[in-house]
């Protein structure tokens, strides 16, 4: 075995990142290791890296038991890794990068020559005299793997290689990937595309919460029972959220039901996309020709992996992104709680007051009467059940749920017909989930119009009346059932079950 | 009610901590002073005391020599703070300073035989309207091609210098052309002495106007808020406040600008009486000091504009009496900025919080 | 007639050609505290670091090579510049670098600092009246040969030793931030720190070492300034020199030979309006070529955009 992990344990804070978990990888295979977002796949491949240090467990390499305190040592043993966000200058050129952090003279054309070398040998294609900001991003990824090759890396991880890359580029990626591992060196594929590890890997290792749930070699397995396993298992159970047993709901009506649903009529539409595209600053399309229409009195959730598009999607929604083309109908103000409060919603060294005030700042004229809004932010600290000093009290001083909630109050008082939300619980303890639950239903309940992304499925199954999976920009409508969602979400297919497959 | 005395109590607070703090560090910094005064062979005693005399020790003194300096520190100090408050380095107080005041002298030659009372206001209007146009070309350079303001305005301080040499020895030379300035005011167009026998202009009235209406603009307005936002959070101003950040910043530049181009003015109908190549020792540099060391509140700023131009007119009683060079309140200036820093770093702040 | 004509356009060509070689003498003189300073710079900000407080490490150069020239020589006076102006420069490192305080602000006060401490000592130990002391200063050495070249040999061949110091490190700095390890991770801290993290590089290590370069070439300016130009200290003489630096760098896109030229440029700005001032020609503003390149460097910002954006993150 080349790398052995076996109850490797690690934690932020309070959270377990890793959970004893495990992972076996055999010189000249492709091993991938797959797992829902959250799941501990980069976590426990940082650790193999150096850049953070297991709590516990044991790690070997060739046999013998190892520590690794910096990429720096992981690089001398044979580790290579490429990030998902690449290290590269750009106004440099690929010789320059790959030679960064030597020492001494740097001769441009031996450093090339190195460059042609290592990548001929491992059959990439790059010019080691362009300049990387004039590259496109499948050859800076290629830059970035040569630089890890360059280092005589036996090893390779690569964390979500294909997120990037236009299709044809990710194909080119894997059939290289399958190529140098039968030259006899390793690859880890860190995925949570099910295709692309059936496609090119060997071994598949799942992790889910932190904990490996399968290892299994790709040939004695298929995409449904992976998928299983990435979902955490038919009957995953997370302590504290109820969860509707999958086996009995198998359609949105009763998930409706489950979800404590008073009435299932719903209104108008409110929110409406038309063959919506949304092309980035690189041509690639986000979101592709994607139709939805929410209407007042539902919750629409949304489930993708990390990238497929939902970011775009949801600020299309909530009027601050314009789409490419396709046509958008939405009210005037939609409410929206971004995942990121401390970026993209509070001023955290404002008073709490000052931040209510902020929504709808823009359109604001002459003298704003201060009182009036302490007096709307008192209020609102009590309906919404914000735990602060006061209305003066500044907005870093808040726990993250009670930010949460602030920022959740003070959009619903302000919108009253769509509200938006991306993540609703990041950060919030369970109490504090279950506040922002009740307040999005009954939000809902009151006829508005609510659209939920949430990274974690069970969320997503557990408030929404009607949900729609996200692959690669395409929005596909899903039975609201964790598991097709979760499939939906994974493979971009709908109504592939174990059943079936089995 | 309870609100308004919350807000009142917090307000008298906050003023009383800031008062502390800055007693706190200008007692730093006078120990430091001290020591480099021991250090450069002078007595320490008879040295601050000529400081403290030259300073506060007379009515002229208080009168004709620290509120005098403290008026153009202030409104510079106050353009400095909107810009920084903006989240805009503006440093180029200086330049648009020194503009304002040309353009005053400029319109000044126009007025012959206007009245006081609309002569002084058109003067002091056209002098911040040259500043506001001097900033907006920072503001449009950063908004419109992405260039630095840290940058642009230390070149447009250069422009603006030069461009005072050349109208001080061309359009705007005195009639002999013998010396490198401008004609003298006509008394009927400077600015009301407020007591008989002093240099105390009614500059001094506007200059408290002024932060109190900057600091009730900042506070109390939709637009003021705006840019207080955009200065905290951008991000969070123009996703959750559907702000125009660009259009927020432009603002601040010309704001910002028509203080400093005020000051100029000001100090040219009420001090000066002409403009020079020198009008300006240097007031659009101190005045960072000054708003950094009011924390950039507007009120805060009255009070260490106060404080800086006493340190400069004790400085100058101290080399007159004591043989102490006068540049050496710079270094005293200099310590209090550093300090400010210091203090800052040692609090827990944005910096402190990790993201991985 | 003919004859004459031919004659008075010779004498006419004779007389530019000799005004011109003493514009050009005096443009590379000006230029020399400004090359060194704007170098020192280039580095310094190609590492992230924007050091406002240069002006600061010019002064107390130029105050420390005056008074150890006088004890120990001219050689003494620019070790003692380039000593004092890294001394301030490391007091700018430990709050812009050090405590990651807001780089311009740091410069500001650095820069006051530095002006009021140059003009405390000087009085101090030199008297208020201003003694007018003069200076040994650094001989001027005319390189055989090439000193002798019409009309650039003796602008740029008949100088002191420090401005042939700077015909090789010029290209030597430029050799160094091209072709050796050290300026790569300089250039990859200034631009991409998370690239050079990945690379095992310590961007604040880094931007120390670049600060306190930047510092010595300062003060090695500031020694220029009194050694070769001025043969005296005056207070505040470095007039705005640091910022000059800066506007320098930018114009020379913060490559070493085009930061060179564009020193140059600056340089003849400065010995142009002499040459008019001395001339007596008042038709043409001379301020305007002083204005002209800080002009010319907001043009060449707003064209090239965004690589005004070196901050450090």
């Amino acid at each position: 075995m080349l790398l052995s992990l076996d109850g490797i344990t690690h934690a932020f804070g309070r959270v377990r990142a890793l959970d004893s978990a495990s992972l076996q990888v055999r010189a000249g295979s492709v091993h991938a290791l797959l797992g829902e977002n959250g799941a501990g796949k980069t976590t426990l491949m940082r650790v193999v890296f150096g850049l953070l240090r297991a709590q516990q467990g044991e790690m070997q390499w060739r046999g013998s038991p190892i520590t690794v305190r910096s990429p720096s040592e992981a690089l001398a043993l044979g580790i290579g890794m490429v990030h998902q966000h690449f290290t590269l200058v750009p106004s440099m050129t690929v010789a320059e990068n790959i030679a960064l952090g030597g020492h001494g003279g740097f001769d441009p054309q031996r450093a090339a020559a190195r460059v042609r070398d290592v990548a001929g040998t491992a059959g990439l294609v790059l010019d080691p005299h362009a300049r990387v900001q004039d590259l496109p991003v499948g050859a800076q990824q290629r830059c970035e793997i040569v630089k890890a090759l360059a280092r005589d890396v036996t090893l390779l991880i690569l964390d979500e290689p294909t997120a990037v890359l236009a299709p044809a580029e990710a194909a080119e990626l894997l059939r290289w990937i399958r190529g140098y591992a039968d030259a006899g060196n390793a690859v880890v594929l860190i995925t949570h595309k099910l295709r692309d590890a059936l496609a090119v890997a060997d071994d598949i290792t799942v992790l889910h919460r932190g904990r490996t749930v399968l290892t299994t070699a790709t040939r004695d397995t298929d995409q449904a029972s992976v998928a299983d396993a990435m979902l955490g298992g038919a009957r995953a159970h997370i302590p504290g959220v109820s969860l509707v047993d999958s086996d009995d709901v198998l359609d949105s009506e009763s998930a409706a039901e489950a979800s404590g649903r008073a009435d299932a009529v719903s209104g108008p539409p409110v929110l409406a996309l038309n063959a919506v595209t949304v092309r980035d600053a690189n041509g690639v399309d986000r979101v592709r020709s994607a139709t939805l229409q929410v209407r007042a009195g539902e919750i629409v959730g949304i489930g993708a992996v990390e990238g497929a598009g939902q970011h775009e999607l949801l600020r299309v929604l909530s009027g601050r992104l314009s789409p490419t083309s396709g046509t958008r109908t939405i009210p005037g103000s939609v409410g929206f709680v971004p995942e990121d409060r401390h970026r993209d919603a509070l001023l955290l060294d404002a008073p709490l007051f000052e931040n209510t005030a902020l929504q709808g700042a823009g359109a604001r004229r002459g003298v704003i009467d201060w009182n009036s809004f302490r007096a709307r932010t008192t209020a609102l600290l009590q309906r919404f059940d914000v735990r602060a000093a006061g209305a003066d009290a500044r907005a870093r001083t808040l726990s993250g749920g009670n930010q949460q909630k602030l920022v959740l109050g003070r959009e619903l008082e302000a919108a009253r017909e769509a509200l938006v939300v991306e993540n609703p619980s990041r950060g919030l303890d369970f109490v504090a989930t279950d506040a922002v639950h009740q307040a999005l239903r009954a939000a809902r309940d009151a006829g508005m119009a609510v659209v939920v992304y949430s990274s974690d499925l069970d969320e997503v199954v557990l408030l929404a009346d009607r949900v729609f999976a996200m692959h690669d920009g395409t929005l596909i409508e899903s039975v609201n059932n964790r598991d097709m969602l979760g499939r939906a979400m994974l493979s971009g297919n709908v109504g592939i079950t174990s059943a079936e497959n089995a | 009610m309870t609100a308004l005395r919350t807000s009142v109590h917090t307000s008298l607070q906050a003023f009383a901590a800031t008062t502390a703090r800055v007693l706190v560090m200008l007692a730093m910094a006078i120990a430091m002073l001290a020591v480099l005064l021991i250090a450069t062979g002078h007595d320490v005693v008879p040295a601050l005391s000529a400081m403290v005399r030259g300073a506060f020790g007379s009515y002229y003194a208080i009168t004709s020599a620290t509120i005098v300096r403290m008026v153009p520190l202030a409104l510079a100090g106050l353009a400095v703070s909107v810009a920084f408050r903006a989240g805009i380095l503006n440093i180029g107080a200086e330049g648009q300073l020194l503009v304002g005041a040309a353009a005053a002298t400029a319109i000044s030659g126009t007025l012959v035989g206007v009245p006081w009372f609309i002569g002084i206001p058109v003067m002091l209007i056209a002098g911040a309207m040259a500043g506001g146009a001097w900033a907006a070309i920072a503001g449009a350079l950063r908004l419109r091609f992405g260039v630095l303001e840290v940058i642009s305005t230390i070149m447009l301080n250069f422009v603006a210098q030069y461009l005072t040499g050349w109208l001080v020895r061309g359009p705007l030379q005195e009639p002999t052309r013998v010396n490198p300035q401008s004609a003298t005011l006509v008394p009927e167009l400077q600015m009301p002495v407020l007591l008989e026998g002093t240099r105390l202009h009614a500059g001094v009235l506007l200059v408290v106007v002024v932060a109190i209406g900057v600091w009730w603009w900042l506070r109390s307005t939709a637009s003021g808020f705006r840019l207080r936002a955009v200065g905290a959070t951008p991000t969070a101003a123009a996703s959750a406040g559907d702000i125009d950040v660009p259009r927020t910043m432009f603002g601040a530049f010309l704001v910002s600008g028509l203080l400093a181009g005020l000051a100029g003015s000001v100090e040219y109908t009420g001090i000066t009486y002409a403009l020079y190549e020198n009008f300006s020792p240097g007031y659009g540099y101190t005045a960072i000091a000054v708003a950094l060391l009011a924390r950039l509140h507007p009120l805060g700023v009255l009070a260490t504009a106060l404080l800086f131009g006493a340190l400069e007119a004790g400085a100058n009683a101290m080399q007159r009496d004591a043989g102490v060079p006068s540049v050496v309140v710079s270094v005293v200036e200099a310590l209090l900025i550093l300090l400010v820093l210091a203090a800052d770093r040692w609090r827990p702040s944005r910096a402190d919080e990790t993201g991985t | 007639m003919i004859q004459d004509v031919t004659v008075s356009v010779g004498a006419v060509s004779v007389g530019a050609l000799a005004v011109g070689a003493g514009l050009l003498e005096a443009t590379v003189r000006t230029a020399t505290p400004l090359a060194y300073a704007a170098l020192g710079e280039s580095v310094s900000e190609r590492a992230g670091v924007i050091n406002i407080g240069l002006e600061g490490s010019i002064i107390a150069g130029a105050l420390s090579a005056t008074i150890a020239a006088g004890a120990i020589g001219v050689g003494g006076g620019f070790a003692a510049g380039a000593v004092a102006g890294l001394v301030v420069a490391a007091l700018f490192a430990l709050f812009a670098v050090g405590l990651r305080a807001d780089q311009i602000i740091t410069g500001t006060a650095i820069t006051l600092f530095a002006l009021g401490l140059t003009g405390t000592v000087y009085r101090t130990v030199y008297g208020s009246g201003g003694v007018a002391l003069t200076t040994p200063t650094a001989a001027t050495h005319a390189l055989p040969v090439l000193s002798s070249l019409p009309l650039i040999g003796r602008a740029f061949f008949a100088q002191p030793l420090v401005t042939y110091a700077l015909y090789i490190l010029a290209p030597l700095l430029a050799w160094w931030m091209q072709r050796t390890h050290a300026g790569l991770a300089l250039r990859a801290v200034g631009e991409y720190p998370e690239a050079a993290i990945a690379a095992g590089i310590s961007p604040r290590r880094t931007q120390l070492w670049a600060v306190l370069f930047a510092g010595a070439m300062a003060g090695l300016a500031g020694a220029t300034l009194v050694l070769a130009q001025a043969g005296t200290f005056v207070e505040g003489m470095s007039a705005g020199r640091g910022f000059i630096a800066i506007a320098i760098v930018v114009l020379g896109r913060w490559r070493p030979l085009g930061v060179a030229a564009a020193a140059l440029l600056f340089g003849a700005a400065t010995s142009l309006q002499t040459l008019f001032q001395s001339m007596g020609w008042t038709g043409i503003p001379y301020q305007l070529f002083l204005a002209v390149p800080y002009l010319l460097t907001l043009v060449v910002l707003a064209v090239t955009g965004k690589r005004g954006h070196r901050r450090v993150v």
